[in-house]
């Protein structure tokens, strides 16, 4: 029995001295899609930021593996380079890095261990990169996103609208194929024919690659593309259901209360 | 950036790559120290006429008279008295490569000129100690008139060109550094495009510093003619000594009506070296001057290419980037002086100070009574990587006209934690990401320079960051 993709156990994060996760337990495998749920201040952008390792987010007990590994102990840089992808809520911008630059750098960080110092003469062709075969990918990954190639010059999500920025995220996505891609609200500040387009390059990247994804969302309109297949609702700091896709439409009938009350496991 | 920079070789020590020198063969050399002896020395060496020997005295005179400026960086501790003010390793010139001495080809073949020769420039001049030793025109700008010479020959050979222009926009009154240059000046470059040429590829020299306590005194004097079009380029290396070598070149350029004179610097001079330098240019009716000007090494360099717009239409362009490490000061920036209306001018600075290194910016922008409907916008930006380095901003904006719009916009950052993690959220470690960040900070300017330069620059400053981070 193969370990778990990402396994969750016990975790504690605080961020700024406040305690916001309590005790979060799950897990998931490779072609799975879980849906975390949850009010604003839930702690749901936590559970993302402290899995991929931001500085800020402390985790003060508990348990990360990737595929077996214990995440924990690995910078943020190495967790990237072992397949962990976020997408985040709001890019931020580097100015003067071009997009191709950029997502050239991190391809090879990811595929051919390590961004080309400067001192390879070979442009990085020693360990088996080519810059052409790589701008081909580039474009063919952006026409299949409906990404305007003129993007891929302009300085990293640097003026970029909010939708442009979200398109860049999965972009990175397409080419970075990650095993475990956690979505963080892509979907807020999208119109909506962008988000067809994105949600469906996701699914699609997601079933190519065998994706695990973890997509937090506050809408339902997302999750007509990405399909879960399991979801969870998180409250005071954990996980209190767990559940099958149905939770989306009871919850979005019901209201968080009534689906914490009815089916929370009690604890003591 | 360029893509193409990926496939560019070039081999990066981790030790400063320029620190080395042939052992010094030198045909002549002037006693340490400077009086009129030596300046006369030193005109007799370059068989001048009369005329440029009494201009040098004059300004030796006035240099003796002028006090050391105090303001800028600490030049308390320069020796002028142990100064060698002037050295000739050869005497002959050549204009084939193949002719050059052995070690001065050396030296040059380490710093990569013949590759650059066999590639698309349009002439060399090389620069070494003092005197222009290989100097290649190629044929095709000869026939359309352009003067590529160095400055020695055009005192020979266009003295009518050399007497109209040559200290019209630099006197040797202007500050006492340009009196010392005006006194001691040997090599640089002299050009001259005729009316209407547009010289499309650039215009390169190198400069070196090899004796010991050597000065340098280059001395450059660029004309465009109307309607005309040069770009020229500059860069230098200096090897290491223990005592200090000091570099005060002077650059007047002329850019007349409807033409566009380009003037890019990567300085490296090593750590050091003084370099203090006094560089301006007149722009007439519709002409536009762009400096664009790179300061990663030496000790100490004060240093602000201005331009003058004299009438109607002229345009100024200043792109700065300055980087200090331990024990450096780049005290840079710019000077735009609107003296006729509808006149526009832009600065652009950046700077970067790591491991206790100190960057200030130093900018006039003026405005003069009558250059009424003038627009001159200023932006500096400033990138400190810790805690013990230092950046300052010294504008200063005089305006004594109507309807002037000057806009000024600062900035002092250190690098954003939240790029980072961007950064290293894809893949890259914390030192890559820093690298990527501080070359995406400098991008407005290496975007401009031609490519073995951007791709020299963005290097260099990847070497200056190893272990920036932390």
């Amino acid at each position: 029995m193969s370990e778990p993709l990402l396994a969750v156990e016990d975790l504690h994060v605080k961020v700024a001295k406040e305690p916001i996760l309590k005790g979060v337990t799950f897990s998931m495998n490779r072609g799975e899609v879980h849906v975390l749920l949850g009010q604003n201040g839930s702690g749901k952008s936590t559970l993302a930021y402290a899995i991929v390792g931001h500085p800020n987010y402390t985790v003060t007990q508990g348990k990360v593996t990737f595929g077996g590994e214990d995440l924990l102990a690995m910078a943020p840089d190495e967790r990237a380079r072992k397949g962990i992808f976020l997408a985040f809520q709001a890019p931020i911008g580097v100015p003067g890095v071009s997009v191709a630059n950029f997502l050239r750098t991190a391809y090879q960080a990811r595929f051919h261990g390590g961004a080309a110092p400067a001192t390879d003469k070979t442009g990085g062709q020693s360990s088996g990169f080519s810059v052409i075969a790589f701008q081909k990918k580039l474009m063919a990954a952006m026409k299949s996103l409906k990404i305007d190639p003129a993007l891929a010059t302009r300085y990293l999500n640097d003026g970029f609208s909010g939708g442009e920025k979200k398109q860049m995220e999965v972009l990175q996505m397409a080419l970075l194929q990650p095993s475990l891609a956690i979505m963080d609200e892509t979907d807020s500040g999208l119109d909506l024919d962008k988000l067809q387009t994105i949600g469906e390059g996701a699914a699609r990247l997601a079933q190519e690659h065998n994706m695990g994804m973890l997509v937090i969302t506050h809408y339902k309109r997302l999750l007509n593309y990405i399909k879960p297949s399991h979801v969870h609702l998180l409250m005071d700091g954990r996980i209190v259901v767990s559940m099958g896709p149905e939770l989306v439409d009871e919850l979005e009938a019901k209201g968080f209360d009534y689906i914490r009350n009815t089916y929370a496991k009690k604890s003591a | 950036m360029n893509e193409n920079a990926v496939s560019v070789a070039a081999e990066i020590g981790s030790e400063y790559k320029f620190g080395f020198h042939e052992d010094e063969k030198h045909t002549f050399r002037t006693k340490v120290g400077l009086s009129r002896e030596t300046v006369e020395e030193i005109s007799e060496q370059k068989n001048e006429p009369a005329w440029m020997r009494d201009y040098r005295l004059r300004a030796l005179d006035v240099y003796l008279k002028k006090p050391m400026p105090n303001w800028g960086g600490d030049i308390s501790h320069i020796n002028f008295d142990t100064i060698t003010y002037y050295l000739r390793p050869t005497d002959a010139k050549y204009s084939n490569w193949d002719m050059v001495p052995e070690e001065i080809k050396h030296t040059y073949d380490k710093l990569g000129i013949p590759e650059d020769e066999r590639k698309f420039l349009g002439g060399v001049g090389a620069q070494y100690d003092s005197e222009v030793v290989y100097h290649n025109l190629k044929s095709k700008w000869e026939s359309l008139g352009v003067l590529f010479l160095a400055p020695e020959d055009a005192v020979l050979h266009h003295p009518d060109l050399v007497k109209q222009y040559f200290g019209t926009i630099i006197p040797a009154g202007d500050n006492k550094f340009a009196a010392l240059n005006s006194a001691v000046w040997s090599g640089g470059s002299f050009i001259y495009v005729p009316k209407g040429v547009k010289v499309d590829i650039p215009l390169q020299a190198y400069f070196r510093i090899n004796a010991k306590n050597m000065g340098q005194f280059e001395r450059t004097l660029i004309i465009v003619e109307e309607d005309a079009f040069v770009h020229y380029v500059e860069g230098c290396t200096a090897p290491i000594y223990s005592s200090d070598s000091l570099h005060s070149a002077v650059v007047e350029i002329i850019v007349k009506r409807g033409a566009r004179c380009r003037y890019t610097t990567i300085q490296n001079w090593s750590n050091n070296v003084y370099n203090l330098v006094t560089k301006r240019a007149v722009a007439y009716a519709d002409a536009t001057m762009e400096w664009v000007d790179g300061n990663i090494g030496s000790k100490l360099t004060m240093k602000y290419p201005a331009v003058y717009m004299m009438e109607p239409g002229a345009r100024g362009e200043i792109l700065s980037v300055a980087f200090a490490g331990a024990g450096q000061h780049q005290d840079a920036g710019a000077k735009v002086v609107h003296c006729a209306p509808h006149t526009s001018s832009t600065i652009t600075s950046k700077s970067i100070s790591r491991n206790g290194g100190r960057t200030s910016y130093r900018g006039l922008c003026k405005v003069l009574p009558g250059a009424d409907d003038c627009r001159s916008r200023v932006v500096c930006d400033a990138l400190l990587l810790d805690e013990q380095s230092r950046s300052d901003t010294y504008p200063y904006i005089e305006l004594e006209a109507e309807k002037v719009s000057v806009e000024h916009e600062a900035s002092v950052s250190k690098i954003s934690e939240e790029q980072l993690f961007y950064l290293m959220s894809r893949g890259l470690t914390e030192d890559e990401a820093a690298k990527m960040i501080v070359t995406g900070f400098i991008e407005p300017l290496v975007k401009e320079l031609p490519m073995e330069y951007a791709v020299e620059l963005n290097r260099l400053i990847e070497l200056e960051m190893e272990g920036a981070v932390g």
